[in-house]
């Protein structure tokens, strides 16, 4: 444990160092608080709390910009320091290759943890002092704050496995890439395609359910789209969303599972490769 | 003229080392695909032992150490470092004692020396006091607040060395330590060697020049297309290159006279010079030549 939180501590330490974690908690701080304020304007006449609107736009900003922050932070991880020739350097040492996989993804983790609830909790802040009181918006809120460090989690877990299993960074740059483009654009355009054709004669809903599980995003959106009513009653595309069977258990699970189970994967794989 | 013994039984010579063997590889092969970068090898470092490893780029060194490291599993044979499996799950711990050098020693950039060597510190469960000192003694005590992205060369490579030596090791591998230093810091790094081996440690230095090894190296190995192909002191290696002396004159016409000899039959010659030779000269093969023998008998082979 000890030597893990070393290498953690390092990978946070780089990541003040190189100015990552300065750059996206302002990127991430400045979008949500234009979104909040943007989304506060438009809504003194119908009476819904201007923090379910900053949630339904800033989850669907977040689907975008955090699985592209965490895949940019892990692709080069492992495969970096191994072109560098850091890596045999610190396998040469008291540590494991489990230590130095789980050490890393949880510095990264800490890393988009600060940037993710700094940046989203200043827009909090701000809606706060407006004087929005509505408790459920604001249980929505810490569930989005939470939500958006596993949908980042789950999407560096993907990169480490991208990392670890290719051998030059310019390779797994660009599988981060497509990965990025896979889940976040590709996958739901292919699935809203699927549907259309399908009229409904193959996809049950039960398997729809499966499929939008098989998507770290998409069970992010759900989650998010559907976690309260004010914020469901208003999220207008979740027309989708509102049939689905799934259960907040069952997303978040879906969540953890996406981390941990890539992140398991990209521990078998670095036991295995040469170095 | 030259007299080079050609038959090419494997060059092997101990000189019977009671010694405990920290380091253990017995008959090891390692392929990569249909390459194959180490072939046979068996090779005992013991305590208290300084030994070269000698070869030219692609000779086998660099896997030799990573084998050591349990960077590579060998493809058949095995490997016990510090006792235990250095590629087993077990052999995290033994690793404290161990401090590895590599070719082309590289940090993070963005740290300060101070920073990088506290970080590996750590690492080995080292107090932070030690880092100060160890800077200092490989002459960084100036620099250690810089960043290494600013370190020369040389510097990175004093780093490497202060790593290197965090807790002591009872064995040290040095993968061409020497290259970037210049002449001083050789000096120092190989005080800094002496004194660890006197301490009991085994220390590993490969490179690719023998003659670099001279006087700093109790045992070479010298290593060929991933076989071992001598393994002695220098002057073992010396008699089993069978290269042997010239002498060389200039005669009454100034012209120069070279003829072999060897160290029983040097002293006879010596009386019988011919009448009028001048500028007389014994030339020994030097640590190339001998290195390059080794090379052609196993070309040969």
């Amino acid at each position: 444990m000890r030597q893990t939180l070393i290498i953690a501590g390092k990978e946070v330490r780089d990541g003040m160092r190189n100015r990552w974690i300065l750059a996206t908690t302002l990127l991430l701080a400045a979008f949500a608080l234009t979104l909040a304020f943007l989304g506060a304007s438009p809504t003194g006449a119908v009476n819904v709390s201007p923090l379910a609107i900053t949630i339904v736009s800033l989850s669907s900003l977040s689907i975008f910009l955090l699985p592209l922050i965490a895949l940019l932070l892990s692709y080069d991880a492992i495969v970096g320091e191994v072109d560098r020739g850091t890596m045999a350097l610190l396998l040469a040492y008291p540590v494991t290759r489990w230590q130095v996989v789980i050490g890393k993804f949880l510095g990264h983790l800490a890393i988009l943890a600060f940037a993710t609830l700094v940046g989203f909790g200043a827009a909090g802040v701000a809606l706060w002092l407006g004087g929005d009181n509505d408790p459920a918006s604001w249980r929505a809120f810490v569930v989005l704050m939470l939500s958006s460090v596993a949908l980042g989690g789950a999407f560096l877990a993907v990169g480490y496995v991208v990392s670890i299993a290719v051998r030059d960074r310019g390779t797994a740059g660009a599988i981060a890439i497509s990965v990025w483009l896979l889940f976040v654009l590709i996958y739901d355009m292919a699935l809203l395609g699927v549907l259309v054709a399908d009229q409904g004669r193959i996809v049950s809903a039960r398997m729809l359910d499966i499929l939008l599980l098989l998507n770290p995003a998409d069970a992010y959106r759900l989650l998010n789209l559907t976690g309260t009513e004010g914020v469901s009653t208003f999220a207008g595309l979740a027309g989708l969303a509102g049939q689905t069977g799934l259960s907040l258990p069952s997303l978040i699970g879906a969540l953890l599972a996406w981390i941990a189970v890539p992140l398991g994967g990209a521990v078998a794989l670095f036991a295995r490769r040469p170095v | 003229m030259m007299e080079v013994a050609l038959a090419a039984p494997p060059l092997v010579s101990r000189e019977a080392p009671a010694r405990v063997a920290l380091i253990t590889l017995s008959q090891i092969r390692k392929t990569f695909g249909r390459h194959v970068a180490v072939d046979d090898v068996d090779l005992d470092l013991a305590e208290g032992e300084c030994i070269g490893l000698v070869g030219h780029n692609g000779a086998g060194k660099s896997t030799l150490i990573k084998l050591m490291l349990g960077l590579f599993r060998p493809t058949t044979g095995s490997v016990r470092v510090l006792g235990a499996d250095p590629a087993g799950s077990a052999a995290a711990p033994s690793r404290a004692a161990l401090g590895y050098l590599p070719e082309n020693v590289a940090f993070q950039p963005s740290m300060t020396g101070i920073e990088t060597l506290s970080f590996y510190a750590r690492l080995k469960r080292q107090s932070a006091r030690v880092v100060p000192e160890l800077l200092d003694r490989v002459g960084l005590a100036a620099s250690g607040r810089r960043r290494v992205g600013t370190y020369s060369k040389g510097m990175c490579q004093r780093l490497g060395l202060a790593q290197a030596l965090l807790g002591n090791p009872r064995a040290l591998l040095l993968d061409e330590p020497t290259s970037g230093l210049d002449p001083a810091a050789r000096q120092d790094l190989y005080a800094i060697m002496r004194g660890l081996r006197d301490d009991g440690a085994c220390v590993l230095i490969s490179s690719h020049a023998l003659a670099e090894l001279e006087g700093q190296a109790d045992r070479v190995v010298v290593m060929s297309r991933g076989r071992k192909v001598a393994d002695g002191t220098l002057s073992t290696l010396r008699q089993l290159a069978g290269i042997h002396p010239l002498l060389r004159m200039r005669m009454d016409g100034g012209r120069v006279v070279e003829s072999a000899c060897d160290e029983a039959t040097l002293p006879g010659m010596l009386r019988t010079l011919p009448p009028g030779a001048t500028d007389i000269e014994i030339v020994r093969p030097s640590l190339d030549d001998i290195y390059a023998a080794f090379l052609h008998q196993e070309d040969l082979a």
